[in-house]
């Protein structure tokens, strides 16, 4: 497809909530057949650019220019009209409802229907579902497919609205290595058909696989706008954060002269893990990567206590320790920071300081087991101060921070207790590239300072970047361990897709 | 290659039970009727089948106004006090004014006229305030009780206006063996309504829209459909049904008594979770909620006829509600295991 007459081209949008500008002159071009991809940091106004696009926000100046006609602004159903879909990172899809139901309704809305016929159902759904070519089952309820299937009903839902120009938030986020190699297929496909695919994402590689477009906002601006050709990992990363960051793989050995401060030998927990043994020395961090449901969360759960192992041996410090419960964990010192920050990792509703101070109140009361409150807020502030949390103050709600700095919070509230042993769960995703680099920098600052700490990840880029080993996990045993010249991102990766 | 044929084959499986548990529930009932006869031959006859008839032909159409408010993630605890309220309203405006004394199709337009103004109430509550819905019609229900015993009437009305009093003594069936063991002829608008409620849940927008909140409210708003006036309409909806739930059943007891029904609320609740439909919302059928106020209708009869004390109902209905919720969870806990399972399943075929 040549990119002649673009699907869709706003100018000059401007944007401003309160005082600030959300969007500062930013001008987009969609062309058929292209993946174009916005990229950005949390904040730089991706989101803002697709409400104002979708219809659901109103900008205060500039065009946009889809199907023919000039709009001032759009309204979401003119939107929706003109072929614009947006697929949410949560798809927005009817857990209860049938696959065909979730693909039909929207465009049984549209036509303004009253009556919903079984025929009609099948007849909007079967033909987009065939198009893409995938194997949904029409009948089955979308709470029983996979997230991987999830995300395929939310793109056939879009197809039947007739949709040119698809953005997708996030698309890969809660996918596991192969169902993105599936999507991106999916994606080649629907390209061949001159439907455009706008993708917000995080994650470097991919953008630089998948696009042959990219443009990159940074604080409400277009930095950069052009070819994915022109671009490589250290020029995106230098578009989207303004910084060139370095992004050396740790080659210190001084770890390997270290006694194991940590050692587990064949650890084990009935259909989960078996036979799991490693050790982490001072000054490493130690990798656990492997495919979702590969046992890897399992492992950091018990080494945590959460679901405790029921076989094999744990040492700290050389001394026999039984971790049975979150209590004899953090007893042991053992700190973690859980995948899900937002469910498990942060009280959003209290404030900043109260989530850093959270994990170490046993240490923080006086007599009575009162808190000694003057303590706490010293405690708090020093590890904010430590770990360059961005907040207007302490006391503010956990809420209001952006993703990058929750992540840092979590992470606050651990360091607090000067853990001997820190796991991390995933402890970038859904972390702005600039963030990110900060946080697994940080980690190996603590790492050097005696902590032993272990992440647990499926982003290659990560685990080559903060790690100095690498073990992968299949079907619940260690199958491999990378380390030195053997670690690379595509042994990695060979290793996953084995 | 792999999710195709087991999601295929958990499809035919699910068939069998249905797809809210029905299938269970018949088994359920079946089992219940073999034993309870064997212990109690009186149970097989014509009458329990009129006793079970009668009680349920008032509890179905409750039934359809908790189904409808469940499925749309709410729960409603008011709709005994505007079924009560209609009902015992339009008893006293016929015997005082005279209105809609000669029909009871007139007397049920009224009601109906009065479920949808309570039923206003509760939406403006629920859909104009956004307060949460089991808060809010409890707050309803005092309201609504309050009112009707302050300013309609606290007394027991034994005289009915001459179209519900001829309505009442209607009968379809009347079993000369058993004295006093009849089945009015509401049973008929009754079943009509479960079939037109049904329908409407199955093939319309408004139908799948109830649903599409119940699973999440959010998407419906993505998608298009105007979730605030769905909400209204369903509440609307729900204070009708009540109302013409109510007046059969004060038609049907023929002593209009404004203490009834509020604190009945159990009953009708325990049947429609029974009936497969998920206290979370996004779940659930009329058939499935009609066998399960036919089930918990069977089950008080046979209590009554193996001579178990009446205070032992309750605790039987209130267990039968908690059974109802477990066997939701566990059913829920199955299915995350399957998932799992397929995912292993893929994971090892690819």
């Amino acid at each position: 497809m040549s990119g002649d007459h673009p699907l869709l081209v706003a100018r000059g949008i401007s944007k401003h909530f309160g005082g600030v500008a959300a969007l500062d002159n930013v001008s987009l071009e969609i062309r058929p057949g292209e993946v174009h991809c916005l990229a950005g940091e949390n904040g730089s106004g991706k989101s803002t650019l697709i409400k104002i696009i979708s219809g659901v926000v109103k900008p205060d100046a500039g065009v946009i220019e889809v199907g023919g006609e000039t709009y001032a602004h759009l309204t979401p159903r003119q939107a929706i009209g003109a072929g614009i879909e947006v697929i949410y990172q949560d798809f927005s899809l009817f857990p209860n409802l049938t696959v065909a139901e979730n693909i039909a309704i929207t465009s049984l809305i549209a036509r303004g229907r009253r009556a919903v016929r079984p025929s009609d159902l099948r007849s909007i759904a079967r033909p987009v579902v065939e198009r893409i070519g995938v194997g949904l089952v029409l009948d089955a309820r979308v709470e029983d497919l996979s997230v991987a299937d999830r995300q395929l009903t939310a793109i056939c839902r879009a197809l039947a609205q007739d949709a040119r120009i698809i953005f997708m938030d996030e698309p890969t986020t809660a996918l596991t290595w192969r169902e993105v190699s599936a999507l991106f297929r999916i994606v080649a496909a629907l390209r061949e058909s001159g439907v455009a695919l706008v993708f917000v994402s995080h994650k470097i590689e991919e953008v630089l696989r998948i696009s042959q477009r990219i443009t990159v906002l940074r604080n409400g601006g277009v930095v950069v706008s052009g070819e994915a050709s022109e671009f490589d990992r250290p020029a995106l990363i230098r578009a989207m954060t303004g910084r060139a960051l370095s992004d050396l793989t740790p080659s210190d050995t001084a770890w390997r002269e270290g006694q194991p401060m940590l050692e587990v030998e064949g650890l084990g927990r009935g259909g989960y893990f078996e036979g799991v043994t490693f050790d982490v020395r001072p000054g490493e961090v130690l990798g656990i990567t492997g495919l979702l449901g590969s046992g890897r969360t399992e492992i950091a759960e018990a080494l945590f206590g959460v679901h405790p192992a029921d076989s094999g041996s744990i040492r700290v410090n050389g001394q026999p320790v039984v971790l049975n419960s979150v209590r004899d964990a953090i007893r042991a010192g053992f700190g973690y920071v859980p995948a899900d920050r937002l469910k498990q990792g942060l009280f959003l509703e209290q404030s900043i300081a109260r989530n850093v101070i959270a994990g170490s109140l046993d240490r923080l009361v006086g007599r009575l087991n009162l808190l000694r409150q003057s303590v706490a807020d010293r405690l708090a502030e020093t590890s904010l101060t430590n770990l360059h949390v961005k907040m207007s103050t302490s006391r503010a709600l956990a809420r209001s921070l952006s993703g990058g700095n929750q992540q840092r919070v979590v992470l606050a509230k651990w360091l607090a207790r000067s853990p001997r042993v820190l796991i991390l769960n995933s402890p970038t995703v859904g972390v702005d590239v600039g963030s990110k680099h900060e946080i697994l920098e940080m980690l190996r600052a603590k790492s050097r300072e005696g902590i032993g700490i272990i992440v647990i990840s499926d982003d290659v880029p990560e685990l080559f970047e903060v790690c100095h080993r690498v073990l992968v996990v299949r079907r619940g045993r260690i199958v491999t361990e990378l380390t030195g010249d053997r670690l690379s991102e595509q042994a990695i990766l060979d290793e996953l897709a084995a | 290659m792999t999710t195709v044929t087991s999601a295929a084959r958990r499809f035919r499986i699910s068939r069998l039970r249905g797809s809210n548990n029905e299938g269970v529930l018949v088994v359920a009932i079946a089992v219940l009727a073999i034993v309870v006869g064997l212990f109690s031959p009186s149970f097989w006859s014509v009458a329990t089948l009129l006793n079970v008839g009668t009680n349920s032909l008032e509890n179905v159409v409750f039934a359809m106004a908790v189904l409808i408010v469940i499925i749309s993630g709410g729960i409603d605890v008011s709709f005994m006090a505007i079924g009560i309220f209609a009902g015992y309203s339009v008893i006293v405006l016929g015997n005082s004014t005279g209105i809609a004394a000669d029909s009871a199709w007139l007397g049920f337009v009224i009601a109906i006229a009065i479920g949808l103004a309570l039923g206003l109430l509760n939406a403006f509550a629920i859909a104009g305030l956004r307060l949460p819905t089991l808060i809010a019609t409890l707050g309803t229900q005092g309201i609504i009780r309050g009112v009707m015993l302050a300013f309609i009437g606290r007394k027991v009305l034994p005289t009915y206006p001459p179209g519900l009093e001829s309505l009442s003594t209607t009968y379809l069936f009347t079993d000369h063996a058993a004295i006093d063991t009849r089945l009015n002829v509401m049973i008929i608008p009754s079943i009509m309504i479960c079939v037109a409620v049904s329908l409407m849940l199955r093939y319309t927008l408004v139908g799948r829209g109830i649903f599409a909140i119940g699973g999440d409210a959010e998407s419906t708003r993505r998608a298009g459909f105007p979730v605030t006036g769905l909400r209204v309409l369903i509440y609307l909806m729900a204070g009708a049904l009540a109302a013409v739930a109510g007046l059969m059943h004060v038609t049907q007891v023929r002593l209009a008594n404004p203490y009834e029904l509020v604190g009945g609320e159990l009953d009708v609740i325990a049947a429609v979770v029974l009936g497969g439909a998920s206290i979370f919302g996004g779940k659930g059928s009329v058939s499935g909620t009609v066998l399960g106020v036919v089930l918990i209708a069977l089950i008080k009869n046979s209590l009554i006829l193996l001579g178990v004390p009446g205070a032992w109902q309750r605790a039987a209905v209130g267990a039968l509600l908690l059974i109802g919720v477990s066997a939701q969870a566990i059913s829920a806990v199955g299915r995350r295991r399957r998932g799992t399972i397929v995912q292993e399943e893929e994971e090892a075929a690819a």
